[in-house]
């Protein structure tokens, strides 16, 4: 505890040297909050920035609003998980083109006495009926990210209005997943979350992982450069090696060696 | 360390642009000076998310000052600050010196100061009540989050503070790690604070308060 | 020696046309409805000091300030020497006030202060001040832990440092101990004798006749009185100044 602390602090140092002495080319990405609270751009990065000399900096914010602040130009790439978003970004002339980069899968999360009764189900959507006809506590990030675009989907699927219910058993939180998964934690709530994210959660209590493995759940990352031509301040050629490599059979192995306690967390398909 | 950087730098601009305007409301009498003064007192509550907002709409590629390329920097945070705690200084100063105008004001008249002449002898005058007012304004800027975040980005190694590293340690669910992260930006304000008192100590004993 | 450095009005203020006579007509203060000082006709030469004396609330306090300019009158005409009371003509007054109001500086600093402020600072013209008044052994303390008396005196010599062609004193010797005021009047003197003219509010009717060329004595806001000190003193001309001298309760 006391030895992270201290590396905290000492980076925070070091980080501001360092800073105002870097230089070369450097870019920045607009990304959602699970690729960094996982801690997979740490593992990710430094191999980039060894091979090709370009710093990376990530704005980690919901797949949301990393979209809006793309589109006012504020960052050269965007790497997000919400497939619908992200097409009407490159139909609309603001990406150049979009990739699928990688994949992993939402999990439900709840407390391990699990009072809706859906642990082991293998249908996510019949889970997520159950939770809203025991009307037990549901959080929900209510906050147009990738995962909250999933969930959505998942409750339209099973024929269910949770807004109704909203504030009552549905708890929308308005935030990030790390604050949502805290929030559900302490209210005893369900939740749809990352595998990533909850797998490098560190406040999860007596939580475990219900729900999981249902096609449905299949979670896709996408990567996309933001187009030059609308945004001239988009350093196209860094952005471009940088979406080159992670596409690249070497930044897809790199994506493939991150484990967080020995378990894989994302699975590149850029290949496929 | 970027948090100190950061909003001491906000602190000083702060007092650069407010301690002359605090002193001015509280010298000048004219037609809406209540009203400016319930403004000034209601900005003391803007929510820095809010000022973080609008920052982020002017420096934004895509906005007006855009062309600057300031967003997602330490400039664009201390701009956030300034912007933040300026009222503060500007209230509370005005408050403070209000105080010492009214014993002053008559001496002034008699000696037919100038304006200017009066708002810096005034700030001069309450340098050490100043500088309790200081601190609040780095009181509020260093803990403020909801600002920084948005203009900064939390962008490791370049515009990450200790607030924005609690709140994304928060997230992660490493409370232990935040909590300690908070203990030191603590311990950093209580340093900043224990200095500016020893210093007005000191300087009260010597000078002449 | 120093009193003439101290007193001698400065070359510009020479060049300009003198500040006196006063004439006011008419001089009114009103507050809340209430007249506190009324129809005050007064003429005041160059050459002797005018005390002003009167009862607690007759107004004394009040038309220093109106005549200084620190407040507006209600109604009336004031006119120094044919000028109306501007910037430039209160620029070349200065005024004591019963409590000293000095800024939270050294000695020296209050009288740096107001001779920057001026347009030059002189430290040897700030010396000499400070020798004059007695403080120069103080000049680097804070100058409110001065007792009182220093204080009072402090208050003068910053008064002074202006060459004032006119200084107003609002009881500047009320509380102090008698050498302190043995002191200021010293120096109230002085300045007199280098040409000030000198407006003295006091309650201490000792320290008027010992200073008082003239006496403008105040009752409810009107001048009962304005004349020469031996005659004020030997015959009050109204019932309220016979009254005051003697000691008897005026309501």
């Amino acid at each position: 505890m006391k030895r992270a602390v201290a590396f905290w602090a000492l980076t925070l140092a070091l980080g501001t040297i360092g800073s105002a002495y870097g230089q070369g080319a450097s870019i920045l990405v607009q990304s959602t909050t699970s690729t960094a609270n996982s801690g997979l751009y740490d593992h990710l990065l430094p191999e980039f920035e060894r091979e090709e000399g370009i710093r990376v900096d990530v704005v980690a914010v919901g797949t949301g609003q990393a979209i809006r602040n793309a589109r006012n130009c504020d960052g050269d790439v965007l790497l997000v998980h919400a497939k619908d978003q992200e097409v009407a970004f490159v139909a609309d002339g603001m990406g150049v083109e979009r990739f699928d980069l990688m994949y992993n899968d939402f999990v439900l999360v709840g407390p391990v006495s699990d009072p809706a009764g859906i642990s082991g189900m293998a249908d996510a959507q019949e889970a997520l009926k159950r939770v809203a006809e025991a009307e037990k506590p549901f959080a929900s990030r209510g906050d147009a990210s990738g995962t909250h675009s999933a969930e959505m989907a998942l409750w339209a699927d099973a024929g269910v209005n949770p807004m109704a219910a909203s504030g009552a058993w549905y708890r929308e939180t308005g935030s990030g997943m790390g604050a949502t998964l805290n929030t559900a934690v302490g209210m005893e709530a369900y939740a749809l979350t990352d595998r990533a994210t909850w797998v490098s959660f560190a406040n999860k209590a007596d939580f475990e992982i219900l729900v999981e493995g249902d096609e449905d759940l299949v979670n896709q990352y996408g990567v996309i450069l933001v187009n030059p031509r609308r945004c001239p301040s988009v350093d196209a050629a860094a952005g471009q090696a940088f979406v080159d490599w992670l596409l690249s059979e070497d930044g897809q192995s790199v994506i493939a060696e991150f484990r967080v306690d020995g378990q894989q967390l994302f699975f590149p398909n850029a290949q496929d | 360390m970027l948090s100190l950087r950061v909003s001491l730098t906000a602190t000083a601009l702060a007092c650069l642009i407010g301690l002359p305007l605090g002193a001015l409301l509280a010298v000048a009498r004219f037609r809406g000076r209540n009203a400016l003064l319930v403004l000034v007192n209601a900005l003391m509550g803007l929510p820095p998310v809010v000022v973080g907002l609008l920052v982020y709409l002017h420096l934004s590629r895509s906005g007006p000052l855009g062309f600057l390329g300031l967003l997602y920097t330490p400039t664009a945070m201390i701009v956030a600050q300034t912007i933040l705690i300026t009222p503060i200084v500007v209230a509370l100063s005005r408050q403070v010196l209000d105080d010492l105008h009214a014993e002053y004001a008559e001496q002034f008249r008699s000696l037919c100061l100038g304006r200017g002449q009066a708002v810096f002898a005034l700030i001069w005058d309450g340098r050490y009540s100043l500088m309790t007012v200081g601190l609040a304004g780095f009181g509020r800027a260093v803990a403020e989050v909801g600002a920084v975040i948005v203009v900064g980005g939390n962008i490791d190694h370049l515009t990450r503070v200790m607030t924005t590293a609690i709140a994304l340690e928060t997230s992660k669910g490493d409370l232990p790690l935040a909590l300690g992260l908070g203990l030191i930006l603590m311990t950093l304000a209580l340093a900043v604070n224990a200095m500016v008192h020893g210093l007005r100590v000191t300087a009260v004993r010597y000078a002449h308060a | 020696m120093h009193e003439a450095r101290i007193g001698t009005a400065m070359p510009v203020a020479a060049r300009a046309p003198a500040l006196m006579p006063l004439e006011v007509r008419g001089l009114a203060y009103e507050a809340g409805g209430a007249a506190l000082v009324d129809g005050i006709d007064l003429t005041l030469t160059a050459g002797e000091i005018t005390i002003v004396l009167g009862a607690n609330g007759a107004g004394k306090s009040l038309l220093l300030r109106l005549l200084h300019g620190l407040i507006p009158a209600s109604r009336g005409e004031m006119l120094w020497n044919g000028s109306p009371l501007d910037r430039m003509v209160r620029a070349r007054q200065a005024m004591v006030f019963q409590k000293p109001v000095l800024l939270r500086r050294s000695v020296a600093a209050n009288i740096d202060f107001v001779l920057a402020a001026r347009g030059g600072r002189d430290a040897a013209r700030r010396d000499a001040l400070l020798h004059e008044v007695g403080l120069s052994d103080h000049a680097g303390q804070p100058a409110r832990l001065l007792s009182g008396g220093e204080q009072q005196r402090l208050a003068l010599a910053r008064a002074l440092a202006t060459r004032p062609e006119v200084l107003f004193l609002d009881e500047p010797t009320a509380s102090l101990d008698p050498a302190s005021i043995v002191k200021i009047e010293q120096m109230v003197a002085a300045a007199h004798g280098v040409g000030t003219k000198i407006v003295f509010v006091t309650q201490d009717l000792g320290q008027a006749r010992r200073l008082a060329g003239d006496v403008v004595f105040l009752s409810r806001g009107r001048v009962a009185e304005h004349s020469p000190a031996e005659e004020f003193f030997a015959e009050p001309a109204s019932e309220a100044a016979r009254d005051y001298i003697s000691g008897r309760i005026v309501i």
